[in-house]
Parts: C-alpha cells; sequence; structure tokens
C-alpha cells in the first residue's frame, strides 16, 4: 500500500501543474486574441491609451508575450506559480484582493455542498440498499425508474422547476397558514442570509439530485455483487440474522465504491453549484464566477477556477488514499 | 435481421460477430429499448426536417408580441412564448443545436478516445505514460465549470465553439475506459495466436483488439448523447452557450423562467419536457446497451 501511495502521490505534481498551465495557457490565449481584457471595462466609453496602458501594467497584463498569439508567457505562469504558493491569487478589476472575495463566498458554498452530500449519500445509499436486497421486487423497480428519471433531469431543470414549485405553491401556502419563519425561509424563491441553513435546504437537495439517482445506482449494483459472494453465503450457513448479514458483511464492502464516488463526485457538485447558486440567487462562489462571467473579470474567473480545480484534485487523490486503505486488494500493477 | 446477417454486416470475426449477435437480439426484443430508440427517432427527425413537424419554418416564425404569453389553445397548441412566438414550433426547432452539438462531439470524442486508448494500451511504455498523464491534467478539470471558463474566456459562442469545448473537456473518459479494455483483450490468448502466426501490429489492432474491446465505449458513447445534450441547453441556460436568436432549448427555458414564476407554467413545461424526453431516450437506451453487451451485470 505505502508504494501504491507513493506514486500516486509522485503523480500528483505533473498532473497539477498541468492542469494550472491549461488554464494559464487558456487565458493568455484568449487575450491574444479576443485583447486586452481591460477595455471590457469600459464598454463604449474609451479611456485615454495613457490611462489604459497604467491600468494594465497595474493588472501585470503589459507582458510583451501577451501580443504574440500562441507564445504560453511562461515567464508569467512561473510568476503566477509563486504568488499562488504565497497565496495571491491576484485582485479583481476593483483591486480587492480575489481571496477574500472567496473568503466571504466560501462558507455559503461549503454549507450548500454539505447539505446536497449529506443528502445523496443518506438518500442513496437508502435507495440503493432497499433496491438491492429485494431484487426485481416492486421496490426496486420503483428505485430503478426514478433514478433513471433524476439522472435524466438537468440540473437547471429541476432548480427552475423546483423553485417555482417550492417557493410559489408551497412556500406561500405555507406562509399564508401561519407556519413557522425558518420553515418558510427553507421554501422561500431567494437566499435568505437570516436563514443561512435552512434557506439552502431546497437548492442542496436540487444540488444532490442528480447524484443521489448514481449512488443509488451504483449502491444497488454492488450489493448485488456482494451478496453473491461466498463470505456472505458463509455467514448465512452459520446462522446470522440477515439483517446482521446485509447491515455489517455485505453493505461494508459494497459501500467502497460508493465512498469514492462520493469523493469524486466533488467536482460535479461545483459544476452544479454554479447552476444552483445562479437559480436560486445564493452569494456563494458559483455565484461570484458566474457574477465574473458575466462582467468579463477573467482574472477573477482564472483564480477562482484554479482554486476550486486544486480543492477537486485534492479531493480525488485524497479519495485514492483512502481506496487503497478501504480495500487491501489495491495494488499498484 | 438473422443473426448471421448482423455477423456479416458486423464485418466482425465470428467471436465477436456472435456477441454483437445476442446484444442485438436482447436489444429488439427489449420494449423499453425500442420506445427509446422510437423517441430518439422523432427527436432526430425534428433536427434534421423540423418542416414535417411545424410550417413555421425553421426560424420560429412570425412573432406577434400581441400574443405573448398566451396559454395553450386550438391555434398554438403549447401556447406562446414571451416574444409572441409559438412554442411548439421553438421546441421543436430547439432539438436542432442539441442534436447536432451531440451527435457531433459524441463522434469526436469517439474517434480520439477509441485512438488514444488503443494506442496508450497497445503500445504501452513511454508512450502509455505520458498520454495517461495528459490524460489525468484533462480530468483535473471539472466538467461544467471547465466548459464555462473555456466559453467565457473564447468570447465567441456557436454551435462550433460549444462542440470544441465539449470534445476538450470530454475525450479523456473515454480514453481511460478504451486504454483499460484494450489492456485486457491483448492479454487474451487469441491475440497471442494470432502474432505466433505472424500477424502485423495493425492487422492485430483491427482484426482482434478493437472490435472485441470498443463495447463499452460504444455504451459510453450513448450515454453521453444525452449527457452532451444535457449539456448544450446547461451552458445556454447559463448565457456562455448559444446566443439568441438561435433558437435552443436552454434559451427557452431561460427566457421563461422569470415569467413561470409570475404564472404563465407554460413557458417552462414544454421546453422542458422535450429536454428531458430526449435525455431521457439517451440514457435509457445506453442502459440497455449496457445490459446487452456487459453480460456480468446480468
Amino acid at each position: 500500500m505505502g508504494r501504491y501511495v507513493l506514486r500516486r502521490l509522485l503523480q500528483f505534481i505533473p498532473v497539477l501543474l498541468g492542469t494550472m498551465f491549461l488554464l494559464h495557457y487558456l487565458q493568455t490565449v484568449s487575450i491574444q486574441i479576443n485583447g486586452n481584457p481591460i477595455t471590457a471595462l469600459f464598454g463604449d466609453r474609451q479611456p485615454p491609451p495613457q490611462t489604459l496602458a497604467a491600468i494594465t501594467t497595474a493588472f501585470g497584463l503589459d507582458d510583451p508575450c501577451l501580443q504574440q498569439t500562441g507564445n504560453p508567457c511562461l515567464g508569467m505562469f512561473l510568476d503566477r506559480m509563486s504568488g499562488y504558493t504565497q497565496g495571491d491569487f491576484g485582485v479583481d478589476f476593483n483591486r480587492q484582493p480575489i481571496t477574500r472575495l472567496i473568503a466571504d463566498a466560501a462558507p455559503v458554498t461549503v454549507r450548500l455542498t454539505i447539505i446536497a452530500v449529506l443528502f445523496e449519500s443518506l438518500v442513496g445509499i437508502l435507495a440503493g440498499v432497499v433496491a438491492g436486497i429485494r431484487k426485481n421486487g416492486f421496490a426496486d423497480n420503483f428505485i430503478r425508474l426514478s433514478t433513471t428519471l433524476v439522472i435524466s433531469v438537468p440540473v437547471f431543470v429541476l432548480g427552475v422547476l423546483v423553485q417555482i414549485g417550492s417557493g410559489l405553491y408551497v412556500g406561500v401556502w405555507l406562509r399564508d397558514n401561519g407556519a413557522p419563519e425558518w420553515l418558510s425561509a427553507a421554501f422561500s424563491v431567494t437566499y435568505q442570509t437570516d436563514h443561512p441553513w435552512a434557506s439552502l435546504l431546497v437548492p442542496g437537495v436540487v444540488l444532490g439530485a442528480f447524484s443521489l439517482g448514481f449512488i443509488a445506482r451504483l449502491t444497488r449494483t454492488s450489493l448485488i455483487e456482494t451478496l453473491r459472494a461466498d463470505y456472505v453465503r458463509t455467514a448465512r450457513a452459520k446462522g446470522l440474522s440477515r439483517r446482521r448479514v446485509v447491515g455489517i458483511h455485505a453493505l461494508r464492502n459494497s459501500l467502497i465504491p460508493v465512498v469514492t464516488y462520493i469523493g469524486i463526485d466533488l467536482g460535479a457538485l461545483m459544476g452544479g453549484a454554479l447552476v444552483t447558486e445562479g437559480i436560486f440567487n445564493i452569494p456563494g462562489v458559483g455565484g461570484l464566477v458566474f457574477g465574473s462571467v458575466a462582467a468579463g473579470e477573467t482574472p477573477v474567473i482564472i483564480a477562482v477556477v484554479t482554486m476550486l480545480t486544486l480543492v477537486f484534485l485534492l479531493a480525488s487523490l485524497l479519495v485514492d488514499v483512502l481506496y487503497a486503505v478501504l480495500d487491501p486488494r489495491i495494488r499498484y500493477e | 435481421m438473422s443473426e448471421l446477417a448482423t455477423a456479416a454486416t458486423a464485418g466482425h470475426t465470428e467471436r465477436s460477430g456472435s456477441l454483437w449477435a445476442d446484444a442485438w437480439r436482447e436489444l429488439y426484443r427489449n420494449p423499453i429499448f425500442v420506445v427509446a430508440s422510437v423517441v430518439i427517432l422523432i427527436v432526430m427527425s425534428w433536427a434534421v426536417f423540423p418542416t414535417l413537424w411545424t410550417s413555421t419554418g425553421t426560424d420560429g416564425g412570425t412573432c406577434e408580441l400581441v400574443d405573448s404569453r398566451l396559454g395553450p389553445s386550438s391555434e398554438h397548441i403549447f401556447g406562446t412564448t414571451f416574444q409572441g412566438c409559438d412554442m411548439y414550433s421553438h421546441v421543436i426547432n430547439g432539438a436542432r443545436p442539441s442534436i447536432i452539438i451531440a451527435v457531433l462531439v459524441t463522434l469526436a470524442t469517439t474517434l480520439i478516445g477509441v485512438a488514444l486508448g488503443v494506442i496508450a494500451g497497445f503500445y504501452g511504455g513511454w508512450l502509455d505514460t505520458v498520454l495517461s498523464r495528459i490524460t489525468d491534467v484533462f480530468l483535473g478539470l471539472p466538467f461544467l465549470l471547465g466548459a464555462l471558463v473555456f466559453l467565457a474566456l473564447l468570447g465567441e459562442q456557436n454551435i462550433w465553439t460549444v462542440s470544441a469545448v465539449l470534445v476538450v473537456l470530454s475525450w479523456p473518459p473515454i480514453t481511460r475506459i478504451m486504454r483499460g479494455s484494450v489492456i485486457q483483450v491483448k492479454a487474451l490468448d487469441y491475440v497471442e495466436a494470432a502474432r505466433a502466426l505472424g500477424a502485423s501490429n495493425m492487422s492485430i489492432i483491427f482484426r482482434h483488439i478493437l472490435p472485441n474491446s470498443i463495447a463499452p465505449v460504444i455504451v459510453l458513447a450513448t450515454l453521453y448523447l444525452g449527457g452532451f445534450v444535457s449539456a448544450e441547453a446547461t451552458l445556454t441556460f447559463l448565457g456562455v452557450g448559444l446566443q439568441i436568436p438561435e433558437i435552443s432549448w436552454g434559451i427557452t427555458v431561460a427566457q421563461g423562467q422569470d415569467y413561470a414564476i409570475a404564472g404563465y407554467p407554460h413557458l417552462l413545461i414544454f421546453p422542458c419536457a422535450a429536454l428531458i424526453i430526449t435525455v431521457l431516450a439517451f440514457i435509457v437506451m445506453g442502459d440497455a446497451m449496457r445490459d446487452a453487451l456487459d453480460p456480468r451485470g446480468r
């Protein structure tokens, strides 16, 4: 196992640098083709060239390599990497440090993600187990059908429909019938700062719905496979109760791929958070990316996506290492 | 189609021919697969021949602002949009960009993924190491986030740029699966036998490796089709995909969103239903194909 973990750690370094470089190269090519992003700040009324040049220099976008299409601007990349190691992710067009923007937005997204992960893993595993122990029964068919349906609905469609259903019809009904404030906050159309958890409940469920379908299916397949294993038969032959055989012996082993999936799913959740936060007006990291895309603030987009990618890569690394710990059969080739 | 004919048209060796023939026989007897295929054919015909379904033409017909947000009626069976256009015609015409993008991107990613997967899996060595690390780099970008950044930075958003960005972000999983599948098949006895008979690398790859290792990729490609329909609509909804005056389900949903809250649910119901049914049909089809092609799942 030690060898596997070591190799996985060594592989992590080129992948990390490669992904960072990919994002950097994308930005330089975009500037080389589309021109100076600073001009986008001013729209129709462009400032005098001297002012423009001064602002461009202040944002470090005056490097001559940005004039040469295709030049990877390695010097800029090295500067950027050394900035990242010192926690410097640059500033936005209002000269606010991007790290501070993210620090303000991150807690909201973290709460949203926690709700989504809890919802998808609890309900997903439960549904998967119910379907798996009675293969081809009514519950199994029902769960298979509904998970396929859930997987087929794009997050934004679900978000828009749920927002109207829960926010408009249920929410108004609750308010009219004097429900407690936190409950009507949970079913409101937008995020409310007074209720930081309750008003994220419905968006969190929307965010987790897609992965819920996958987790339920994965748990089901994995449990069915494990229940066929010899050691499960042995446990039954010993006279252990069905509950103990399924709950302790089979489930523990069949959850290994599920745990891995939940870890890898973080990347999909980040993309989904972007959509959900946009629809429900949630001031999280997704909302930040969304706003900077609309405003054309490339430094913010690149910095935030770089940070999110870092989180994603670290989570994948952690999952791989955890996988080796959980499953002693995993060895490096 | 008889078993023999399938094997002959598929043009594979007898062994793989029987795998495909078995799968085909199971599929066309599966009512769920048949229904999904019919739905997909219908949506494809919306995309290729929209005039068969609606007389308003491919631009969505004339829009009268006076007719804004009308409910379903005999004249406009799905009602009208915010701009007073016929919703039915928008639903039909909205299929085209989604289907074009989904088919283009799936074909391109499958070609790239299979080629790179075969090279990495068959030749191994440093080529495999380099290709695998490049795959890892592209897998390191979360899909939707990556697509959003790419499109936002490109600054030009149309069918071709959206397709290109989706291809750039989605070839790695296919490459990985193909590589794994090739490595598995490469170790089998009949490959060894072919090599002992003096077959060249190329003939081993095309006659033995490819037909026997491509099944998981075909299943994934079918699921991808649904995924790309959904991805196009999502990116368009977020404002970095197709732009007005293009007609697309993502745009129709984005425009309907605000007014549906104000009490015009038909602005959302019809485009959302079209989108969900299309994606569902592709996913159900992919699932059925996986069950048929992968006997272990039974």
